[in-house]
């Protein structure tokens, strides 16, 4: 470690930051003044224009960041130290990542063990289902709310199968491009990019068809109560994540047929490669207790 | 325009400072980033105070005098939220960013423009924050806990703001963790293993991770507030299945070590002044790190203490009190170390050491009324009293803010290069020490007495006490202007400060002039 | 009864929790003079200005392992005679009276199990005294219209939960605070000894309003208060007749417009505000609006149900017919609203019908 501080990297001033701090405030303040609105019925677009502002400002700050990046990058300012530094960087990123999920996917466990459970006149609750929700039964998936809401339950076969095999293939095919990548295959590497983007957009299309077999015909929507709250919150944020996880994706692919990346300076299709595993195993624990259990 | 570190002794005009407001707004460096947090955070202080003030005001005597009880709540709830999030975090942020290169003899925080982002996303969420309190039906007035469905179902219409200005907080708290983190692992100097770390490093660094670990569970609690307010979901509504008390669970699960979160680096900073002005190395230097360890590790299995009376089985309930009685053997240990430190020391009584055993004595007698809620049988009478508004202000104020204050008086001339005025700062420490007591001792009677928090209003037993209370309050808050004046005065000039002002202080910081070059270690030390 | 400390309150639960709070006071008070002691003497006799010279020492594994023991044993210590009394706490089987309580913004409604006996009980305190334009009474905001009466010497169990937020019900002469769930039902329980008037108030922030909600429970010989329970039953089933009678009677505007102005005053006005404006943003105004101008049928609907997912409660239990005529009656021809409408108890029970 000694002699690699000598060639530390301070980036000067940059005025991204700031952009990014200003397109962040906008999209905050945006967003809760669409909602707000949206509540009321009183939408007169000024909050959902401020919100799209902002995630315009975001996307100017990102380019003109990355770019920034690439540029030092490529020009051999780095130090071994500094990938260091950012490999940590995202992996602390992606642990907060997942006590993000963590959140929800708590809520999910004390749902199913705890309260409906308790609604259903469990451990020290046998008051509760007598006196307040006489005739509810627990179980689960909560197919009846204890306040009568109805909807179907999302079984596992089918889609949600195929889903978690094309996740799983794509977590693999974007290892073999990173493998590519390090061998300095560069065909090995664009040709295992594109099979992972496009089994990630089949992915998101084959969810996006889930979701509209849930409404339509299930039943099963945003407010049928817990087990619809915490299916498409769950399957929705990974869904998000996918999304994001492509579009990087899909930048990393642009850039490797630009030519960037060497077989030891590569930090940022590594950090991609490392978020599409973390959602390939989102996904895994998805299925297991969203949809098997 | 870029540079490389170690080329830089040949570019001389990067040792100044840029000039001009794009210095900050575009900065890079460490101290500048520094700098604003820590201004920032005593600008945070001061509006927090002042609402503080408010509450103070109203509860001076029995009946409604000033705020309506709608108000009443929003000032409660804002004045929580911008002390917890506003001040003590930011300005240890600060103090990260301005000590903790320094003293691993690192050159910048290894990611310094994210450094600069994790700043200046804090006023835009502050300003969101307190924008909501002139909304239609005013800001957040559920508690800074912000418990379900009060904060759903029955909150005002301004709640979004409240959600996402807390996502954006979220964001810069994790972005600062991280970079705190990676700084620690990555960047130290040569020989600096980890068991030669200085206290204040190695808090910070647990510190870090809890932050990593709990803000985004916060971001998810405020999610399902924000749905189930907004799109229908029944996350906190048992008519769909849910249950408030979840709400609870996740909260807690976050405000537990979010409490630790804002005394760890306290521990640090005390840890560093006290040997200091004892002129004696810190006693037991591993244990404190072990003992810093497992309070972070035990902060994550003793959320429910903040819930003993929502009715959770007895079984849950035990098992959170014993958990909770044990945190109090790692922090025994680190005050009997502190104690042992100056045990046949060499003592001298400057302000930074006056405020660190300030912080000792009232920050254990806080410890003590928080393990005696700890107790579960018995917090069911202590719960949502003004007995727990005193625990908390004794290990917040007499101990976050006391640390804090230690630490600027400790640091401060090797910030500005010259030394802050020893007589004013006396005035400010002495003023601030009996105001402190005589605004949060009483309330540990009111609350037994049997005063419920969170009130505008009272019964007529609790008037004498909280007239005492609201007089301390006032005298605590002008108190503060001391500060202000003493720092202002310290940064525009004074007596100039040798590279260490302190005779017994330790650490890499003191080995650089005073105030500290804009890059400090473009050559790593040696540390042996 | 002192004004510093916790009370020892009434039950021998109360008092086996004050003992446990005195003891562990005593043990922190006894380990803060042991550390502030070594403190202060190190402060006093090692000090620089008296030529101290500092020691070297910064270690030392047996003192820290005595001083990690040490306390964990005291935590033990603690611990067992806590374990004890919360299981005596929490242990509310074989109960002979069970009263179902019932928290709401911002009043309690107490109903006992097995009797036909259930009512509000409101904050009694005057908006005057509130507002310092009348002098503050003895039992300034602790004083409620209906207190809960329960029979000493008898085990008594509550059942709480609430209709809209959480609140907490709190009686501290019977060391009882248990919160109050909206969907679940908590369990509580106390023995009481001393017949007398405890007082108490909701522990959980509950709204503009959570500071004016006063608990009050008396607590009366069995026989009295077997006495008093029967009464009770007795005008209650008066109260449903006479309610049948008046179905056919109507009231004059006059008679309306008085009655409606006082349910208003108690129940209405915490949050539409007395002068029928609410707050903007939180409680929505009466004054002028489209219900209360046109839509009579809606209004009756809103009273009598409440609205699902806000603020607004279902009024129809908590009210007569003959109050929730008068109410809605006033509600439409107050503060210029003067839509000329008479709603009568007949409407209003029409309306519960269909
Ligand atoms: C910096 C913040 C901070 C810190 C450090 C602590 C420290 C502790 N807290 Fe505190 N607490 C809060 C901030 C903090 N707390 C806040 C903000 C709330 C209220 C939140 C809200 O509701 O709004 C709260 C509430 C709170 C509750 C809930 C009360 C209620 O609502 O009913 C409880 C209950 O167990 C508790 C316990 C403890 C304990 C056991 C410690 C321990 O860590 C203390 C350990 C220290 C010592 C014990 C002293 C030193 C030790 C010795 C000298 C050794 C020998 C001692 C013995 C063996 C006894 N705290
Ligand atoms: C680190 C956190 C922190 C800090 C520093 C403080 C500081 C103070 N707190 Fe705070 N407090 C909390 C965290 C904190 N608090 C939390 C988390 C809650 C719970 C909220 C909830 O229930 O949801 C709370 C709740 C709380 C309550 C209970 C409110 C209620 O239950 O209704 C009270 C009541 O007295 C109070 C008082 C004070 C006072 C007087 C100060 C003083 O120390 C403030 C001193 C500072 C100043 C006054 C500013 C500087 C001076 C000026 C700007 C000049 C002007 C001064 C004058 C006019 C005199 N606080
Ligand atoms: Cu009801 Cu507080
Ligand atoms: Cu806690």
């Amino acid at each position: 470690m000694a002699q690699q501080h000598e060639k530390y990297y301070v980036p000067a001033s940059s005025p991204w930051p700031i952009v990014g701090a200003i397109g962040l405030g906008l999209i905050a303040f945006g967003a809760g003044h669409t909602v707000i609105d949206m509540k009321n019925e009183a939408a007169d677009g000024w909050g959902s224009n401020v919100l799209f502002g902002g995630i315009a400002v975001m996307i100017v700050m990102l380019f003109g960041w990355f770019r920034d990046q690439i540029n030092e990058s490529m020009s051999g300012l780095y130090s071994n130290q500094l990938g260091h530094s950012y490999r940590q960087g995202m992996s602390w990123f992606i642990f907060s990542e997942i006590m993000f999920f963590a959140a929800f996917f708590g809520a999910l466990f004390y749902a199913r063990v705890i309260a409906v459970e308790w609604l259903g006149g469990a451990s020290n609750n046998a008051m509760t289902n007598e006196v307040l929700w006489p005739g509810f039964e627990a179980h689960w998936p909560l197919t009846q709310t204890p306040g009568g809401t109805e909807s179907g339950a999302m079984g596992w076969m089918g889609l949600p199968l195929y889903n978690t095999i094309i996740l799983i293939v794509s977590s693999v095919t974007c290892h073999f491009a990173h493998v590519g990548l390090e061998k300095n295959n560069r065909k090995q590497l664009t040709v295992w990019l594109g099979i992972t983007i496009i089994l990630g957009c089949i992915f998101l299309y084959l969810q996006g068809a889930e979701y509209v077999h849930a409404y339509e015909e299930l039943g099963l929507t945003l407010d049928s109560g817990i087990y619809g709250n915490t299916f498409y919150m769950l399957t929705g944020f990974h869904g998000m994540h996918v999304t994001l996880g492509t579009l990087m994706l899909i930048i990393m692919f642009l850039r490797v047929i630009k030519g960037h990346f060497t077989p030891d300076n590569h930090f940022a299709f590594q950090a991609t490669s490392w978020y599409w595993h973390f959602v390939d195993v989102v996904w895994v624990c998805l299925f297991i207790f969203v949809y098997v259990l | 325009m870029s540079t490389v570190a170690g080329e830089m002794d040949h570019h001389d005009h990067h040792h100044h400072a840029p000039s001009g407001i794009t210095r900050w707004l575009f900065t890079t460096n460490h101290k500048d980033i520094g700098s604003m947090y820590l201004w920032f955070s005593f600008i945070m202080f001061l509006v927090g105070g002042s609402m503080a003030m408010v509450i103070r005001a109203e509860l001076f005597q029995p009946g409604l005098q000033l705020v309506d009880p709608h108000f009443f709540n929003q000032m409660t709830t804002v004045h929580g939220l911008i002390m917890v999030f506003g001040a003590v975090m930011p300005a240890f942020t600060g103090l990260a960013n301005w000590m903790v290169p320094m003293m691993i003899g690192a050159p910048d925080m290894a990611l310094p423009r994210m450094n600069n982002w994790s700043f200046w996303i804090l006023p835009f969420a502050f300003a969101i924050l307190l924008a909501s309190l002139f909304m239609e039906g005013g800001g957040p007035a559920f508690g800074w806990t912000f418990y379900a469905p009060l904060s759903t179902t029955y909150s005002s219409d301004s709640t979004a703001l409240f959600v996402f200005s807390v996502h954006i907080m979220g964001i810069s708290s994790i972005m600062g963790a991280i970079n705190v983190i990676v700084t620690i692992m990555n960047m130290r100097a040569p020989g600096m293993t980890y068991m030669k770390m200085p206290l204040f490093v190695w808090t910070w660094f647990i510190t870090a991770f809890l932050l990593i670990a709990v803000m985004p569970v916060l971001a998810g609690a405020v999610t399902m507030v924000l749905t189930d307010k907004y799109f229908g979901t029944s996350f906190f509504d048992a008519a769909g299945g849910g249950d408030p008390v979840l709400f609870q669970h996740i909260f807690w699960f976050f405000g537990h070590p979010e409490v630790y979160i804002m005394i760890l680096p306290s521990f640090g900073i005390i840890s560093a002044i006290i040997p200091a002005f004892s002129r004696k190395k810190l006693f037991g230097y591993s244990s404190m790190v072990y003992a810093t360890a497992a309070i972070a590790g035990l902060s994550f299995i003793v959320w429910a203490h903040h819930m003993f009376t929502t009715g959770m089985p007895v079984a849950a309930e035990i098992f959170f009190m014993y958990a909770t009685m044990l945190i109090s053997v790692p922090t025994g240990v680190k005050v009997f170390n502190w104690v042992a430190t100056m045990w046949r020391g060499s003592i001298s009584f400057e302000t930074p050491m006056l405020f660190a055993l300030a912080f000792v004595i009232l920050f254990t007698i806080g410890g003590f009324s928080g393990l005696m809620l700890a107790i579960t049988p018995v917090d069911f009478q202590y719960h949502d009293t003004y007995f727990v508004v005193a625990h908390f202000h004794y290990v917040l104020v007499s101990g976050a803010i006391f640390s804090i204050m230690a630490a600027a008086y400790y640091w401060l001339p090797k910030w500005t290069g010259y030394m802050y005025d020893e007589t004013l700062a006396k005035w400010h420490f002495w003023c601030s020490l009996i105001s402190v007591n005589v605004l949060f001792f009483p309330m540990h009677f009111a609350g037994l007495a049997g005063m419920p928090r969170r009130i505008p209003d009272y019964s007529l037993q609790f008037a004498d006490i909280n007239q005492i209370v609201s007089i301390g309050g006032f005298a605590f808050g002008l108190s503060q202007l001391i500060f202000l004046w003493v720092v202002i005065k310290c940064v525009r000039g004074g007596e100039k400060a040798p590279a260490k002002p302190w005779e017994g202080a330790e650490g890499l910081e003191w080995t650089v002039p005073s105030p500290a070059p804009y890059h400090t270690f473009e050559t790593p030390p040696e540390v042996k | 009864q002192s004004q510093l400390n916790l009370t020892q309150g009434v039950t021998e639960i109360s008092q086996r929790v004050y003992d446990l709070h005195m003891t562990i006071f005593y043990i922190c008070c006894v380990i803060g003079v042991i550390v502030f002691g070594a403190m202060f003497v190190s402060m006093i006799l090692h000090r620089k200005s008296k030529g101290h010279k500092p020691a070297t020492f910064h270690e030392n594994v047996k003192v820290e392992i005595l001083w990690t023991v040490i306390p964990f044993l005291i935590l033990v210590g603690m611990a067992i005679p806590a374990t004890k009394t919360l299981f005596a706490m929490e242990d509310a089987s074989e109960a002979e009276v069970t009263v179902l309580v019932t928290g709401s913004q911002w009043k309690w409604h107490y109903k006992y199990f097995d009797r036909d006996v259930e009512f509000f009980s409101l904050l009694a305190t005057r908006q005057d005294q509130i507002n310092n334009r009348l002098d503050k009474g003895e039992n300034y905001l602790l004083e409620v219209d209906r207190p809960l009466v329960i029979p000493t010497d008898t085990k008594v169990r509550f059942l709480v939960t609430s209709d809209d937020v959480i609140h907490s019900w709190w009686v501290p002469d019977f060391a009882v605070k248990k919160d109050a769930n909206p969907g679940f039902i908590n369990e509580a329980w106390t023995k009481v000894d001393k017949p007398g008037i405890y007082r108490g108030q909701c522990a959980e922030l509950c709204g503009k309003d959570h500071g004016f909600m006063p608990v009050v429970v008396i607590a009366k010989e069995p026989a009295e208060y077997e006495a008093w329970i029967s009464e009770q039953e007795a005008i209650a089933k008066a109260e449903k007749e006479e309610e049948q009678r008046l179905l056919s009677m109507s009231m004059s505007k006059e008679e309306l417009m008085e009655l409606g102005e006082r349910i208003y005053l108690g129940s209405c006005a915490a949050c539409h505000q007395a002068n029928g404006e609410g707050i903007p943003g939180v409680f929505p105004s009466l004054k002028g609006t489209e219900m209360v101008m046109n839509d009579k049928a809606g209004h009756i609907d809103i009273v009598v149900n409440g609205k699902a997912g806000t603020a607004m409660q279902a009024f129809g239990n908590q009210l007569s017919l003959r109050e929730l005529a008068a109410v809605i009656t006033y509600e439409r021809n107050a503060w210029g609203n003067d839509t000329g409408d008479l709603i009568q108890a007949a409407d209003v029970n029409d309306y519960l019908n269909n």
